[in-house]
This record gives structure tokens, sequence and C-alpha cells, in this order.
């Protein structure tokens, strides 16, 4: 009866046959899904470090003429010398990639998956079907990036905020036609891809934590993460709804962003809107997205510091705090992007006082972890170093 | 065959690099390959800590003596000197905090660096030091910006007071227009969609707006010095915006908006061309140029100092060029230039 009873027990180990597809490509475990991000996020990141050497080349010389740009950029560089609208294309993919796709998608995809169920004890992510499908959207929206590069008009060249109505207008440069329409594709995709990443770090830290790991137990890293999950599930719907409207001033004749305008010699359509409106839209997702790209690397100096210097965090409860009023406080600041956008002057005042508000978090957790260095016992690993030089310029 | 060649002796240098690393990985069969830290590590690691403080402070101080000189001279309007008093004195207080907290974490981390046998204190949290380092923060910082919300406000507050001349800017791509006033002081109404190439009324303006006669339309921002001009500015298509370094301005140009600023300038650009700064950004500028030209390249004549608004707003391919210049003058020498031009209303009867 007992030895039944173990038998029983261990089928429960037992997966399924995995076959290559299942084991390597359409993965769902949260190991190789982080692999795969890892690896998809330095690929990009390489990219995108390419194109800023090119552009800083140009900006370094002006009008001077480089042959290798011609031998990359074809008829995007005559004679050598980068068009102009050539490096205003570079500057915007160079920051779209870099932003969003290595130091969103790259830095949280890989860390979060690969951390959180390690770290809660828990045996994978809440949806491993989910996790599967979040990669590979990301993977789709990093290639339809890539390819815009290559279309004929050129790539968005807005810079990488696309500011309406430069990016709304095709005839305003050639990078925004067919360009542009790939960018708002792509992100689109992204988001949704990094809204499924979202929710999933969110349900498993709150539902798959393992016996006796209360949210206070938790290491800094996945309240760093958990945190991250949950600005992101707040502020990139409103990149996607500022897109789609984008989307449809582009393609179906609306007004959002546009009003009153004269190119190519005529008087266009457009009555009604504003290019503020998307200013407001975009940076409501812009200022949480560099918290985005903050807080998960925070979170892990924290623990990298404690582990080195072989004592813990200085001051766990006042690190948990930090992040989450820091996580509040990013909602409430957009506007201090938009000081000179033509905005009444007095909602800027409003926002300098929130981004006041804003730093003494930021403060507190630096003071912290020079604190955690005092009277530690410093082992200089490498992850020591980098933990150290991350806050040194904070 | 130089393809094949030079594939060939790629292909053999690969093949000699992987063999010295073989070579060299075998030579290393006694040694300690502990990826882990151990003292002397942390020795070594912990002194270059230190030297590094060493070098941030030094670099800084080195920037500061060699690169100052190619920041913005002082600021030529009214607004413009508190404007730089609120950056200088903000950077003033960020130095001090960089100072003291680089020295902490540098000196920290070599002081603490890792011995064996040595154990660390064990010190996880003290709320009255939270509360000192977030109470200080809070207070230094409010006072910063309470500072800054009162010059933000008085430099935004756009009024009548002080008889400003009234003063449109109008930006398309890639070239910006000034319209003036005029005696009336009040600025024609117009729109987009009253723009007629045809008859040169670039900018719109209302033809049967009696305010819109006098208006005078030019491409050399001119401005009389000690009296304040109220900006509005306009767009014809894209994002601009209407940046006046050197009076400390910048406000966007938005399509089917109207943006305000206000400055008074200060100093006029023969006053400016006297100053030292000055003299010796042209004299460097100078020195440059005669190099290129001495190249027989491009943009080489020798440059004479000007006050420039340029735009700042990505808005497509010469964004990077899109400059007007600005002339400050005697009040005197304004008023002729201003009735030397042509009005709107005598341009639109010649067309």
């Amino acid at each position: 009866m007992s030895a039944h009873a173990n038998e029983h027990l261990e089928d429960h180990g037992h997966h399924h046959k995995e076959t290559f597809v299942t084991k390597y490509i359409f993965s769902q475990d949260h190991k190789m899904i982080a692999k795969q991000y890892l690896i998809t996020g330095l690929i990009m990141g390489a990219i995108g470090i390419a194109m800023s050497i090119l552009f800083r080349m140009q900006l370094a010389w002006p009008g001077k003429s480089f042959p290798i740009f011609e031998a990359l950029l074809g008829k995007w560089a005559p004679d050598g010398v980068m068009d102009a609208e050539m490096y205003l294309s570079l500057v915007t993919i160079h920051g779209t990639i870099m932003v969003f796709f290595v130091l969103t998608a790259g830095l949280s995809g890989t860390f979060s998956n690969l951390l959180i169920p390690l770290q809660i004890g828990a045996r994978d992510m809440a949806s491993g079907f989910l996790n599967m499908l979040s990669y590979w959207l990301f993977f789709i929206s990093a290639s339809i990036m890539l390819l815009s590069l290559f279309v004929e008009t050129g790539a968005a060249s807005a810079g990488w905020t696309i500011y309406p109505p430069l990016s709304a207008l095709p005839m305003a440069q050639s990078g925004s036609g067919l360009g542009m329409t790939l960018w708002l594709v792509s992100m689109a995709i992204f988001i949704a891809s990094s809204l499924l990443g979202s929710l999933n770090y969110i349900v498993t830290v709150l539902n798959l934590r393992t016996k006796g790991m209360s949210m206070t137990r938790l290491p800094l890293t996945i309240w760093a993460f958990f945190v991250t999950a949950i600005i992101g599930v707040v502020s990139f719907p409103v990149l996607l709804s500022a897109a789609l409207l984008m989307i449809m001033d582009r393609s179906f004749g609306t007004s959002f962003y546009l009003s009153d305008i004269f190119i190519q010699g005529e008087v266009l359509h457009y009555q009604g809107g504003s290019p503020v409106l998307y200013e407001h839209l975009f940076w409501f997702l812009g200022h949480p997205e560099v918290y985005i790209v903050l807080l998960p690397a925070l979170g892990i100096t924290s623990e990298v510091m404690s582990t080195n210097a072989r004592k813990p965090i200085f001051g766990y409860r006042a690190m948990v705090t930090s992040i989450i009023a820091i996580a509040f406080l990013s909602t409430i600041v957009w506007g201090h992007h938009m000081f000179v956008s033509g905005m009444n002057p007095f909602l800027g005042s409003v926002f300098t006082f929130t981004t006041l508000l804003i730093a003494i978090p930021s403060a507190v957790k630096a003071f912290n972890y020079i604190t955690t260095l005092w009277k530690g016992n410093l082992q200089f690993n490498p992850g020591m170093l980098f933990s150290i030089v991350l806050f040194r310029p904070l | 065959m130089t393809s094949f060649l030079t594939i060939a002796v790629l292909v053999f240098l690969g093949a000699a690099i992987y063999q010295m690393t073989k070579i060299f990985e075998l030579s290393q069969a006694g040694k300690d390959h502990n990826q882990i830290a151990n003292d002397k590590d942390n020795k070594i690691n912990g002194y270059l800590m230190f030297g590094f403080l060493i070098f941030i402070y030094g670099i800084t101080i080195f920037s500061f003596v060699k690169y100052t000189k190619v920041l913005l001279p002082a600021a030529s309007s009214e607004h413009g000197s508190d404007y730089d008093a609120l950056m200088i004195t903000s950077f003033a207080l960020i130095l001090v905090v960089l100072v003291i907290v680089q020295a902490l974490l540098h000196y920290f981390a070599f002081k603490y660096r890792g011995k064996q046998g040595v154990k660390a204190l064990y010190y996880a949290d003290n709320n009255k030091l939270e509360l000192l380092w977030t109470g200080i923060p809070v207070v230094a910082l409010a006072v910063l910006i309470l500072w800054g919300l009162y010059t933000w406000t008085e430099i935004m507050d756009i009024n009548d007071d002080d008889d400003p001349i009234v003063i449109e800017l109008y930006a398309q791509q890639f070239n910006w227009t000034a319209r003036y006033a005029g005696d009336d002081n009040v600025l024609g109404e117009a729109n987009v969609r009253l723009i007629d190439i045809d008859r040169a009324n670039i900018l719109g303006v209302d033809e049967s707006d009696s305010y819109a006669s006098d208006d005078v339309i030019v491409k050399e921002l001119h401005l009389p010095v000690g009296r304040k001009v109220n900006f509005k500015m306009r767009s014809q298509d894209v994002l601009h915006s209407a940046y006046m370094p050197h009076f400390r301005a910048q406000m966007n140009c938005v399509p089917g908006m109207i943006t305000e600023f206000s400055f008074t300038p200060t100093v006029t650009t023969a006053e400016m061309r006297e100053t030292k700064a000055t003299k010796a950004k042209v004299a460097r500028t100078n020195a440059i140029r005669a190099e290129r030209a001495a190249r027989g390249e491009d943009n080489s004549d020798p440059w004479e100092f000007d006050y420039i608004l340029l735009c700042n707003k990505i808005c497509g391919k010469s964004h990077y060029n899109m400059q007007m210049k600005i002339i400050v003058e005697e009040e005197e020498s304004f008023q002729e230039w201003l009735a030397s031009q042509a009005t709107f209303g005598q341009q639109m009867t010649a067309n």
C-alpha cells in the first residue's frame, strides 16, 4: 500500500515529454524565457549601440564625409555624408530600442522571469503560457522595429517621443510615412507583451509565495520587480491609447492631435485637436517608464550589496516604503517633461511641487545604501563593483 | 583574389588566437581559479575605489576650469539673471552633496574592504536616522523649489504692464518670420486658412482686420533694449520651439494654438560684442574657422557675434538649421529700422 503511494507521489514531478520546440523555442519555463529575453535584449542593445556610433560620428564632425556611411547606409548617405533625415531616424530608433527593447523588456523580462519564482519559492510563474506569449510578442515587435529601418521612405524620424504633428503627417518628413506606421504597430505589440509579462509577475508575487513568505519578508529585489510591474500595468495602456489615437489621426482622418495645419502648399482638413494632448498621454507613460527602468536595477543592487557587505540591507522597511512612494509619485510628475509645451504655467507649478516630493524617497534609498556599506566586510566581486557604480550617480 | 587572401588571413589569425588561448589555459593548470574575491582582490579594489574618488574630484575641478568658458555668458534679459541665480545655486547645492556623498561612498568602500575573519556589524535599521535624512532633503529641496516656483511664476506672468511691444513669432518648416504689431500695438487676426501664397500673404494675416494693416513682417528680429517684449508664437505646420538662449527664453510653437513668452532685453548687440566673454568666444571660433578656410572647407568665413533664435523641437529635415538673427539696439535706431519696413497694408496693396 505504501509502495503504491510512493510511486504516485513520484508521478507529480514528471513533465510531459519535451520536444526541441517546446523546450527551447516555445518554452514555458521561466528560466528559458529569461534567457530568451536576455539574448534578444543584448542583440537589440548591440544594434542600438551601433546606431549610436554612426550618428555620433556625424554629430562630432558635421558635414564630414565618412566612407563607412556610404557602405552601410547606401542612398541615405550620398557621398558619405549622412542625410539629415537618416540622422533623425537613427536617433529615433536608437532611443526607442534602448528605452523600450533593452531597458524595459531586456531588463525586466530577464530578471523578473528568472528571479521571481526562485526568490519567492514558487515552482514557476503563474502562467507559463502567457509568459511564453509575452516573449514571442516582444520578439515580433523587435523584428518589426528593425524591419522599419529598411523601408524605402525611411524609418520613423520624429525622435523617440514621436510628437505629432511631425509624426502624424507623412508630408512633414518622409520618415513619418510607412516607417512611422511600422513603429506604431511594433510598439502596440510591445505594449501587449509588456502588459502580459507584468500581469504575470504581479499574480505570481501575490499568489504563489511559499508558506511563511509574507510580503514583509520578500527580498527587496522582488519588491522592486513587483512594484515595477504595477507601474507598468498602470502606465503602458496610456501609451497604447496615445498610439491608437495617432493611428486614427494618420489613417482615419480624425483630429485628436492636429489642428490648423498648412503644409506643402495646402491647408489640411484637421480642426480642433492639440499636439499637447499627445504630450500628456505620452509622458504619462514616459515618466513612470524611467522608474520601470530604474527600480529593478535598484532592487538587484540592494540584494547584491547586502550579500557582498555581509550585513543586511539597512532599513528594509524604509526601502520598501521608498519603492512604493516612488511608484505612486511617478504617476503624478509627468508634466515636468512639458514645462515649455504651451500648457498653463500654473500646471507647471503643480508638477514642480510633485517632482520635489519624488526626490525624497530616492535620496533615502541612496543614504540607506551607504549605511549598508558602513562597517561591512565588503567583498568586491563583480556584482558588488557594479552595484556601487550604479548608485554613484544617484 | 584579395578578398580570398583577406579571408584566409583572418581564418589563420583566428586559429592562431585559439591555439594560443589553449596553450595559455594549459599553463594555468596549477593556479587558483576561484572566481570569488579574496583578500588580495579586495585590497586592490579598495585602493582603486579610493583612487577613483581622487580621480572624480580631479576631473570635476578640471572640467570646471577648462570648460566653463563654453557655457552661455551672463543673461541678456531682466529675468535671465534670476534664472541663472537659481541654476548656479542648484549646482552649488548639488556639488556640496556630491562631494560629501561620494567621499562617504568611496571612503567606506576603501575602509571596509573585505578581510578574512572580520565580522560585519549587524545594523539593520534606525528609524531616527531615516527621519533625519528624510527631513534634511525635504527642507533643503523645499527651499529650492519654493524659490524656483516664485521665479517661474514671475517669469511666466505675461501681462501688459510696462507697455510691452507685441511681436508674433511665426514658425514653419524651416524658417522663422516675425510680425510686429505696429503703431496700434495689436496684432491683426491671422489663421493658416487665410494663407495666400500668390499674394505673398505667407502668414495668413486677415486683410479685413483693421489692426492688421500696420503690422510689419520681417525676417530678422530687432528689439529695443530695455523695453519689454510680449511674444506670441504660432506654428504653421508641426511643433517648433522658439529658443533664445542668451535671453533665457523658450516656448514651443504649437499649430492650432497661440503660445506666449515675455522678456526684457538688457544688453544691446553692440555692448555684447564688446564683452570679454564674447570676444574670447569669437576669437576661439574664428581660429577654428581660419583652420577650416586653410583646408578649403565650407563654413569658414569669420563669425561676428549676434543674438540668435533657434528651433528647439525636432521639426524635420532642416530643423538643425532653422534660425533667425536677433538684434538688440537702442530705441531710436530700432524705431528708425521699423519705420523703414513696409507694413502689411502696404504689402497687400502692392500685390
